[in-house]
């Protein structure tokens, strides 16, 4: 691998751009691995960097049906946070952001990483005690909040509607959150893994399972058998599907997760902010782009599309926050489908089948998880027992009743 | 935008509607011999199928009865709909 810095950059100018090497390889898949990763996106690849970095496991392959990136690595709306309710939650996405941190150095590969702050806004007296609450939870979990009232909110953002219908009472900011281009996060790790021998197969759907006497042995793909000893699934929304070719349920209902863009322009907000009165949320990307989003679609869902009245709830939210926004045009609209566990807490753990592992039920909020989601699957996988960070997020928990309720902890829009 | 058949009011706009989840499910009883994993099963885990879902949904700005429908998660086409308390019907899926 060839490494990034300002004099490759230098020297690729005067060189026409002629120099450069493709960022990973494109091979076939052999016959055999050590461990198969299912799912080309950002906790799959995450995933193959650290086996290889932390465990020294290369024989490793991530099957991907598409291409990298493509789920919904490439649909979120780029926001890192750990502004979460619970210390088992606050631990692990608090890991995240500081892994996020160092990313770029880690990766030579510029993911962008922006820490230009999260403000959740509270627009009612209940929103308000629930700010507070979770300004608290989050001073004893040991991750650094700001409380500030309208004035000094106002200060900050001066863009905001003097008179929304839903008044602006406090926010509360996570000043070491922000966002950071997320394909990148994805191509990153993907180079990095392929620079330490794990191959990135595309184009592979994962169509059945080899599993003899409750022992995973390989997997059925459109490329052919492989066999393997272990077997990770890393694949969002689509985990009920593969877990019914291998025999078993999970907790999880996908839905849809819309997201737009509008067409770009100059800088006029340098935050992100998270409307708790409607649900809604908008940053601008270093394109110029107002990304904005919402709450899923209220019903499950395979198409990566969305529907009109959640868009329409959306856009209104947005509107009465922003209403110089009114007049602008959306660029891209889409949609991504989100694993809902019933606590909105992930699954990263062992599955009911022997050597077969399990990093799921992310919702709406996997992106920001990738570093630490990458790191812990990855030590689970090697050392056949879960990482400290993940060991709440087992799957075990739903019998036992240990459940990490972010869903009314942290208010998570879902 | 679903336009959903409510079985006592006729065709409407899925924003009267509030989806209720997957359809079907059996209580275990009784309780003093269900164990820890069978009460888990029958809380939380679920089909999530990617194609035909049988799904219960409630008329809430209608008449507000509960039904049943039949819809494809993957096209969100509703093929049938039918009273709560009848079994799923047998739809045979369209070749895709």
């Amino acid at each position: 691998m060839k490494r990034y810095s300002a004099l490759s950059l230098f020297r690729e100018g005067l060189n026409d751009q002629k120099g450069w090497q493709a960022a990973w390889r494109n091979p076939e898949p052999k016959s055999e691995y050590e461990v198969i990763i299912i799912g080309g996106g950002g906790h799959g690849l995450a995933t193959a960097y650290y086996l290889a970095k932390e465990h020294g496991i290369t024989n490793v392959a991530v099957l991907e049906k598409a291409w990298i990136g493509g789920g919904n690595t490439g649909r979120n709306t780029t926001v890192i946070r750990s502004n979460y309710f619970f210390r088992e939650s606050a631990e692990f996405y608090d890991f995240s952001v500081k892994l996020y941190e160092g990313l770029s150095k880690e990766l030579n590969y510029n993911i962008m990483f922006s820490q230009r702050g999260m403000w959740n806004i509270a627009q009612d007296r209940h929103g308000l005690e629930m700010l507070r609450r979770a300004a608290n939870a989050m001073g004893l979990n040991g991750v650094p909040a700001e409380f500030h009232t309208e004035t000094e909110v106002r200060r900050r953002i001066p863009l905001l509607n003097d008179a929304p219908r839903f008044p602006i009472l406090a926010g509360l900011l996570q000043s070491r959150g922000g966002t950071a281009r997320h394909d990148a996060v994805a191509w990153g790790y993907a180079r990095g893994a392929d620079a330490r021998g794990i191959d990135i197969i595309q184009n592979c759907e994962v169509t059945g399972f080899d599993i003899k006497n409750g022992q995973i042995q390989g997997v059925k793909t459109s490329k052919g058998n492989i066999k393997a000893k272990k077997v990770a699934l890393a694949v969002a929304g689509h985990t009920s599907v593969l877990a019914e070719l291998a025999g078993f349920r999970l907790p999880i209902i996908s839905y849809a997760l819309q997201a737009c863009v509008s067409e770009p322009v100059k800088p006029v907000l340098d935050t992100v902010v998270m409307a708790m009165g409607t649900g809604v949320y908008i940053s601008q990307s270093d394109k110029g782009e107002l990304v904005f989003g919402g709450g899923i679609d209220h019903y499950p869902s395979y198409a990566q599309r969305g529907n009109l009245p959640v868009m329409e709830h959306t856009a209104a939210g947005i509107v009465d926050m922003f209403p110089q926004f009114s007049r602008m045009r959306f660029l891209r609209q889409w949609a991504g489908i989100v694993d809902v566990m019933y606590d909105s807490t992930p699954v990263v753990g062992k599955s009911p089948i022997d050597g077969m592992y399990l990093n799921c039920g992310w919702g709406t909020g996997g992106f920001k998880a990738i570093p630490a989601g990458g790191f812990c699957f990855a030590h689970t996988i090697a050392q056949d027992e879960p990482h400290h960070l993940v060991t709440p997020f087992n799957l075990k928990r739903f019998e036992t009743g240990a459940l990490i309720d972010e869903a009314t902890g942290a208010g998570i829009a879902h | 935008m679903l336009q959903i058949n409510c079985p006592y009011c006729g065709p409407r706009s899925e924003v009267e509607f509030r989806c209720g989840g997957e359809s079907h499910i059996k209580r275990p009883g009784p309780p003093e011999d269900v164990s820890d994993a069978e009460w888990s099963e029958y809380l939380f885990f679920r089909k999530n199928p990617k194609g035909i879902h049988f799904e219960r949904w409630l008329h809430r700005f209608g008449c507000g009865r509960w039904f049943n429908i039949a819809r494809d998660t993957v096209s969100h086409e509703v093929l049938h709909e039918y009273a709560i308390d009848m079994p799923a019907p047998t739809i045979i899926e369209k070749t895709k």
